[in-house]
Parts: C-alpha cells; sequence; structure tokens
C-alpha cells in the first residue's frame, strides 16, 4: 500500500512541478536556516568532557571589593589572586587539584635554521594531565615532584613538536623557553575541546595551549601574565612578588571531587580558609564562594553568545513561516484535485487511506526539502565561517545526530503542515465533484 | 463608495475560504515581526560600527617586538627603533605603546576625584606613550599641553605607580568633572588606583578604549612613559597610501637591524576594526539574509494562493466580467482583498514585534524598539503583499467574459 502511495505521490509531485519546488524550496530554506543555528548553539553549548563533567569543579572565592561586587548581582570574581591559589593547593584537599595561569614566552631551538618564536604557556599542575584527560603522544605528564620547586620541565603540544623537533619522538631533549633550558617529558596529540572549558575567562573557542610547564614557574621565572587581569586595588609595593601578593586575580584553579560527600566537604574548607583569611583582614566581602561544576561553570560564563542564541529563535520563526507558507501552497494543491480524492473516494477508497496518501506525498517533499535543506545547511556553517572568520572553525562541523535531526525535522515539518490539507482533502464527498465532469 | 470597493462582496467571500485568508496574515504577522526586530538590531549594530577610535585607521599600523637573550637591552633597542622608524620616509610618526585602541586587548584604571575607598571611581583606558603619542595616533590637544621629551620617565616591568602628569580625553574628563567645562580640567587632579594623584596636563579631542563593548569606550588616559619592556607594541602612522608598502619594509628592517628578537603580529588598524567588529557584521550580514529570503518567501506564498484562488474564481470572475465589471474593477478587487488580509496580519504582527522586542530586552540586553519602525514595517509589508498579488491579479482581469457562459 505505501508503495501505492508513493508512486501517487511522486506523480503527483510531477503534476505540478513548480508548486512542489516551490513547497520543497520552503522547507530546505526554513530547515537549513534552523539547522546552521542549531548546530551552532549545540557546539557552543556541548559537553567538552561528558564523562567527568560532574566531577570537575571550578573554584571562585570572593575576594573582591568590599564597596562593589565583582559582576552584579553579586557574582564572585572568575578568577583566583596568586595568594588564595597557591594557599589551596598546599592545603591539597582534594582528590586532584590544579591552580592555572596564562602566559607566554620564546622559545629559541637549538636547530639554528629554525627561526625562534613564541608560544602561548599554560602554567599548571601535574593532576592537571589527568583531570583533563590529555592525550599524549610521547611520554607523560610530569610527576607532582615536580610540582612545588618547579623542575625545568615541559610539556608540548603537537604543533610546537612538528615544528621544533619534526615530529620525532623528542621526551628527554632539551627545549629552550624562556631563555632556560627546559626537558621535554610529553608531547600531547591533537587536543581539540570545545569549548576550552577548562578555561574560558578569555575566548573559549580558541586552541589548547603550545606549552604547558609546573605553575610554580610563573615566581621562578617572573613570566608575564597574559589573560585577563583584573585588580580592585592596586599592588602595594614594587616589582613582581607585590604582584604575587597583590589582590589582583589572574589564576584559575579546578578541583576533581568525585562524590558528593567529598563536594561539601571541599565548600566547607573553602569558608574555613575565607574565615581564616577574614581573621587576617581580607575578604571583607559576605562570605559568597562557589563550586561550580564543568555545564554550571559554562553557563555562568555565558559560553553560548546572546547573538547565536537570537539567530536561533529568528531561525525557528522563519521555519514556521516556512511551514505556514507550506500548508497554504499544500491546501490550493490539493483542493484543485478534489476530483481526484471525489473519484477515489467513490470507487472505495477510505477517508484514512486518502489521508495517508497526501500524508506521504507530504512527507516526500520533506525528505526532499530536508536533503536539500542538508545542503543548505553546510552552505549556511561555511557562510558563518567566512563571516566569523578562523577562530570559530572549530565550531562548525555537522555530526551524525545533527544529520539526523535535519531530517527528522524537516520531515515532521513537512507532515505537520500535510496534516490539515490532507485531512481537509477527506472530507470531499465522494459524488460531489464527479457531477460536474 | 463602500458599495464602489466591494469590502462587503471581498468579506464574503474571503469568509468562505478562512483558512487560506489566516494563512496569509499568519505569515505576514511573523515575517514583520523578524523583520522589524531584524533592521532595529542592524540598525542599532550599524550605529555601533560607525564610532571612530580617533585613530588616523586608514594610515596606520603596528607591531611587536619581543627580545630574549639574556644580552637584549630593551632600552636602548627602543630607542633605536624609534630613531630608525621615525626616520623612514612615508613615516608621519611612531610611538612606542602598550595597547592598541579597539583591538580588545589592554589596561584600564579606575580614577577618582576625591581619595577615599568608598568613593566610586571611573573606569579609563590607558595608554603609555611618549611626545609623539599624539602625532602618532592623530590626535588634537583641544586645551592644555601635549607632553614634552622631559615628561617622559622609565616604566620598570613591574613598576606599577603613576608618573605626575597625564592627558585624558574630553569625554573623560566632562564625565569626571561633570560640572566643569572641559578646558577648565586642565590643572586638576584625579586620583588613579584608589590615592596616587595625577595632574592633567592636557585634554584631547578623542582617543577609544581597547574594548569595543566597553561602556566607558570614549575614557582615555595618556600618561608620559617609555616602557622598559622587553616585549613591546609599536604603533606607526604614515602618510595616506605607503602604508602597505612601509609595513613589509619596517618588519624587514627591525628584524634585520637586531637578530635576537621576534617581530611578530604586524597589523593594520583596519584589520584591526574588522576583526573586533567582525561579530556585528557577521549579525549584520546573517539578518539581512534572514529578512530578504523571508520577504521572498512570504511574497511567493503570497502568489501562490491567490493564483489558486484566482483559478478558482475564474467562473465567478467571467461572470461579472460578463455583468460589465471592469478589467481594473477585477485587479482592484484582488489587491483589495489582499490589503484586508495584510491588515489583519497587520495588527497581530505590531503585537507581536513588540513582544518579541520586549524578550530581546528581557533576556538579551537588547534596547527597546523605537515606534517609527512599526510604521516603516507596516509600509514594507504592504508593499510586499501588493506586489505580490498584482501577477494574479493581471492574470484574473485576463479572464474572458465569455467563459462564463461557456461553462455553465
Amino acid at each position: 500500500m505505501f508503495a501505492y502511495y508513493l508512486r501517487l505521490a511522486t506523480k503527483s509531485i510531477r503534476r505540478n512541478p513548480y508548486l512542489s519546488l516551490l513547497m520543497m524550496l520552503a522547507i530546505a530554506l526554513g530547515i537549513g536556516a534552523c539547522m546552521t543555528t542549531i548546530t551552532v548553539n549545540y557546539i557552543m553549548s556541548s559537553n567538552p568532557i561528558p564523562h567527568k563533567s560532574d566531577d570537575l569543579y571550578y573554584v571562585q572565592l570572593d575576594s573582591w571589593d568590599p564597596y562593589s561586587p565583582f559582576r552584579e548581582p553579586n557574582e564572585p570574581p572568575d578568577q583566583l589572586t596568586w595568594r588564595d591559589a597557591t594557599n589551596l593547593m598546599e592545603a591539597k584537599r582534594a582528590h586532584r587539584q590544579t591552580a592555572m595561569a596564562t602566559s607566554g614566552a620564546v622559545v629559541e631551538p637549538a636547530d639554528q635554521d629554525i627561526n625562534p618564536f613564541m608560544a602561548s604557556l599554560r602554567l599548571n599542575f601535574s593532576d592537571f594531565f589527568p583531570m583533563f584527560d590529555t592525550p599524549f603522544l610521547y611520554g607523560s605528564g610530569w610527576g607532582s615532584e615536580d610540582d612545588n620547586d618547579p623542575a625545568y620541565v615541559v610539556v608540548i603540544s603537537k604543533d610546537v613538536n612538528d615544528r621544533v623537533f619534526g615530529g620525532e619522538n623528542s621526551v628527554g631533549r632539551t627545549l629552550t623557553v624562556a631563555g632556560k633550558p627546559f626537558r621535554v617529558v610529553g608531547v600531547l596529540d591533537t587536543w581539540i575541546v570545545v569549548p576550552r572549558f577548562y578555561d574560558v575567562t578569555t575566548n573559549a573557542f580558541q586552541d589548547t595551549a603550545d606549552i604547558f610547564m609546573p605553575f610554580y614557574m610563573k615566581r621562578e621565572l617572573e613570566l608575564p601574565n597574559s589573560g585577563n587581569t583584573n585588580c580592585w586595588k592596586s599592588p602595594e609595593g614594587e616589582g613582581f612578588t607585590a604582584f604575587l601578593q597583590s589582590e589582583c586575580i589572574n589564576f584559575q584553579m579546578w578541583v576533581e571531587l568525585p562524590s558528593d560527600g567529598e563536594r561539601a566537604a571541599y565548600l566547607d574548607f573553602m569558608n574555613s580558609y575565607v574565615e581564616q583569611q577574614k581573621a587576617l583582614g581580607r575578604f571583607e566581602r559576605p562570605l559568597n564562594n562557589r563550586l561550580s561544576d564543568v555545564m554550571t561553570w559554562l553557563e555562568n560564563q555565558q559560553v553560548v553568545a546572546d547573538d547565536a542564541q537570537i539567530m536561533l529563535w529568528v531561525a525557528l520563526l522563519f521555519l514556521l513561516v516556512c511551514i505556514l507558507n507550506t500548508i497554504g501552497l499544500l491546501l490550493s494543491k490539493f483542493s484543485q484535485r478534489s476530483s481526484d480524492v471525489a473519484l477515489r473516494r467513490a470507487i472505495g477508497a477510505s477517508r484514512s487511506a486518502i489521508f495517508a496518501q497526501y500524508l506521504t506525498e507530504t512527507a516526500l517533499i520533506g525528505v526532499a526539502g530536508g536533503i536539500a535543506g542538508l545542503g543548505l545547511t553546510l552552505l549556511g556553517l561555511e557562510g558563518i565561517k567566512l563571516l566569523y572568520g578562523d577562530f570559530v572553525s572549530n565550531l562548525v562541523a555537522l555530526d551524525i545526530p545533527l544529520v539526523i535531526a535535519a531530517i527528522l525535522l524537516s520531515v515532521l515539518a513537512s507532515m505537520l503542515a500535510g496534516c490539515y490539507p490532507a485531512w481537509r482533502a477527506t472530507l470531499i464527498a465522494p459524488a460531489s465533484q464527479l457531477k460536474t465532469q | 463608495m463602500t458599495h464602489n470597493w466591494e469590502t462587503g462582496p471581498i468579506l464574503r467571500a474571503m469568509s468562505r475560504n478562512k483558512v487560506g485568508a489566516l494563512l496569509i496574515a499568519l505569515q505576514i504577522a511573523i515575517t514583520m515581526t523578524i523583520i522589524i526586530n531584524a533592521i532595529f538590531i542592524i540598525v542599532e549594530r550599524s550605529a555601533l560600527m560607525g564610532r571612530e577610535s580617533g585613530v588616523d585607521e586608514a594610515n596606520t599600523f603596528y607591531l611587536t617586538s619581543t627580545g630574549f637573550g639574556s644580552a637584549f637591552n630593551a632600552s636602548s633597542v627602543i630607542d633605536e627603533d624609534l630613531r630608525r622608524l621615525r626616520g623612514t620616509p612615508g613615516v608621519v610618526d611612531a610611538v612606542q605603546i602598550n595597547a592598541i585602541p579597539i583591538s580588545g586587548g589592554g589596561w584600564s584604571m579606575s580614577l577618582k576625584t576625591e581619595t577615599g575607598a568608598d568613593i566610586d571611581g571611573i573606569g579609563t583606558a590607558n595608554y603609555f606613550v611618549d611626545e609623539h603619542g599624539v602625532d602618532a595616533l592623530d590626535l588634537q590637544v583641544i586645551a592644555g599641553e601635549n607632553f614634552t621629551a622631559s615628561d617622559v620617565r622609565l616604566r620598570g616591568r613591574n613598576q606599577s605607580d603613576w608618573p605626575p602628569v597625564a592627558m585624558i580625553t574630553r569625554a573623560l574628563a566632562e564625565n569626571l568633572f561633570p560640572d566643569t567645562n572641559y578646558a577648565d580640567v586642565v590643572g586638576k587632579t584625579v586620583y588613579i588606583g584608589n590615592d596616587e594623584p595625577v595632574t592633567v596636563t592636557g585634554i584631547i579631542d578623542k582617543l577609544q578604549a581597547p574594548w569595543i563593548g566597553w561602556d566607558r569606550l570614549e575614557h582615555a588616559m595618556l600618561t608620559p612613559e617609555k616602557m622598559d619592556f622587553s616585549s613591546t607594541r609599536y604603533l606607526i602612522r604614515t602618510e595616506p597610501g605607503q602604508r602597505d608598502r612601509l609595513m613589509a619594509e619596517v618588519e624587514t628592517a627591525l628584524a634585520d637591524a637586531y637578530p635576537n628578537r621576534i617581530i611578530r603580529d604586524v597589523d593594520t588598524l583596519t584589520a584591526t576594526r574588522e576583526r573586533s567588529y567582525r561579530r556585528h557584521s557577521a549579525m549584520i550580514t546573517i539578518l539581512t539574509a534572514v529578512m530578504v529570503l523571508l520577504c521572498t518567501i512570504t511574497a511567493l506564498g503570497i502568489v501562490g494562493l491567490t493564483s489558486f484562488n484566482v483559478s478558482r474564481r475564474r467562473k465567478q470572475i467571467g461572470t461579472r466580467r460578463a455583468l460589465g465589471a471592469t478589467k481594473p474593477a477585477i485587479i482592484r478587487y484582488f489587491m483589495l482583498e489582499n490589503l484586508m488580509i495584510c491588515t489583519l496580519g497587520i495588527v497581530l504582527g505590531s503585537a507581536l514585534t513588540v513582544g518579541l522586542n520586549m524578550a530581546l530586552v528581557q533576556w538579551f540586553n537588547q534596547t527597546a524598539l523605537d515606534w517609527f519602525y512599526i510604521p516603516a514595517g507596516i509600509g514594507v509589508l504592504i508593499l510586499i503583499g501588493q506586489l505580490a498579488v498584482l501577477g494574479p491579479a493581471l492574470r484574473a482581469a485576463q479572464t474572458p467574459p465569455a467563459l462564463a457562459t461557456r461553462t455553465v
């Protein structure tokens, strides 16, 4: 029966090629617009580390200006001071923990033919690598014994390894960074995290760092600050130590807490730490500390851009217009063929058979529109890439669930559009139209 | 008169095909909602993009020089570089600077007119320049004096205090001292970072901060400083038409002059503007495309449905023609019918437009719609509707009167 409906449907589509094409185009455009914006929103808000996003927590302490919150309404600062980051690290109260900072330094390859270059640095603790499941191509992260009295060791990105060591296994080799010789202990494989959840204080859709080194190298080598440095109070005194002892925030911290009990205990520890600091005359604001898991933190930092959401809503309305349009066109198309229906009804077709046949026809238009819509989506994503430049290139890719969603959405949209006209067609009385012939 | 316009028969005919009319009205309503809000967003974003940085953007480029190795003497290399840059033919002026306007990265501080922890500060961007800053950035000193070479002090890498004098933009002066004429702000003392006094010695016409999304974008403060940093930026202003040639030349000249450094991020201010405002220009392009497509789809929908109505009513039209209706009367009938459907859509659309705008204000920090966008949008939609209906209406008018006699 279905095959018969399908044959009738293709015949009917061929009979009104322009009208059918117009409907397909409307569906395709609506689907294209929706899927483009859905893809952008979906990837922006996707879970970058699904298997442990509930175990990783971002640490926030409200060390800000007693007279005004970091951000309205009473949001704690998005980063930590050096003092607090190092104090929390030394307490070692979590299952795993890492404070982090970003910086930059010149890399001088030993090979004179390779030009020195500027590399982005991430300063972190040894737990960083197991916490965030960093993929290693060669070697591994450094051990915890290299953290506190920082050893001159680095983990380098695949790009840096290709550039300096020609892609060979460079574990054990020496790399000059910031004028100092470092021993390579690990080489990361291509590591794309979208969004780059572990540090969203700068652009969350940027690449990961070129070089990772122990956190305390910040103090050892007096490395400059990258990312955002915010101070509500100027550092007291001069020099690098004054900055480290100041109320300026430039450091981030993550802890891994696999159970609810540990999570509650860690929050208690944070609060008692702040109480202790209050006794020293710091932290004049009311207690306002926070532990946020990965997805909560991404939401708090509004990683999904407002513009992307506005576009999504506009696209959904656009699809609605396309559906209304299709309903109108289907109504006119079906009513032109009311004599067909009357004839079929007269020779015994049931109402539900008529309904099924017309719905098959609209579903067919929907599938065609959906496939064309997928093409338009790819075009749309290319357009987004072109408009927004390289920094979103990690963002725009279609995956299988999205392709399936696109087809389903278009079939659903077209069937939704087809229901009313098909139902109207079933109301045609068997004999009424035959009379005028 | 009413009788001649045939509103009665049109309404009665429409009531027999309520769904078709309603579908078009709904389409028009949603289309109107989207295009009015989209145009409003586009106009707003265009206004943002139209703001001037105050710098001679077309003829300015900048680069970063990062020295390495223990032998690198930043201070002397900087002096030598600036001498070389300023002596290059085609260069108007060059300056060492800590941040580039509208680039997205920079330095800001809070200024107060009185000391004290509980007094609210006013944020400003900070630029460190020497006495060539005014010329290189293409600024006008509209009150007071530019820095002299003797004002310029050396700032160490981790030094956090401030020189005793500064120039500020007119906008900053007016916000700091709202009751004073900006020219009289010269000579006044402001406090930076809570309690460090700085005397304002000059007012400049206009210079934007590095962050285009900041509500204090027009606030900038120049302090006379040479930065003793091994990684530093130079901003170079060239004579018209010389920029691209000089970018390449300067990059090689600086790299050759001192090999123990990296010259990087050589970029123009035009490219920087494009990058900073890319989000907005992309939004404008996307919304424009959506608007055009939406209007096309709606128009095609109207064409389709009217054509259908025309073919369904061929007999009726033929009869009317046979009874003496003129061709213009037939055309007017369909145009008027469309106008009536449009009116329904517009009433609905006006409510939806305001509703969507309220939602955008509530959730996305957009601003409230100006009232005149609604009549403008109504005009556009009526025009689209009438144009779309014209084709089918003209075809309807061609229906021969004899048709009525033939088929009945």
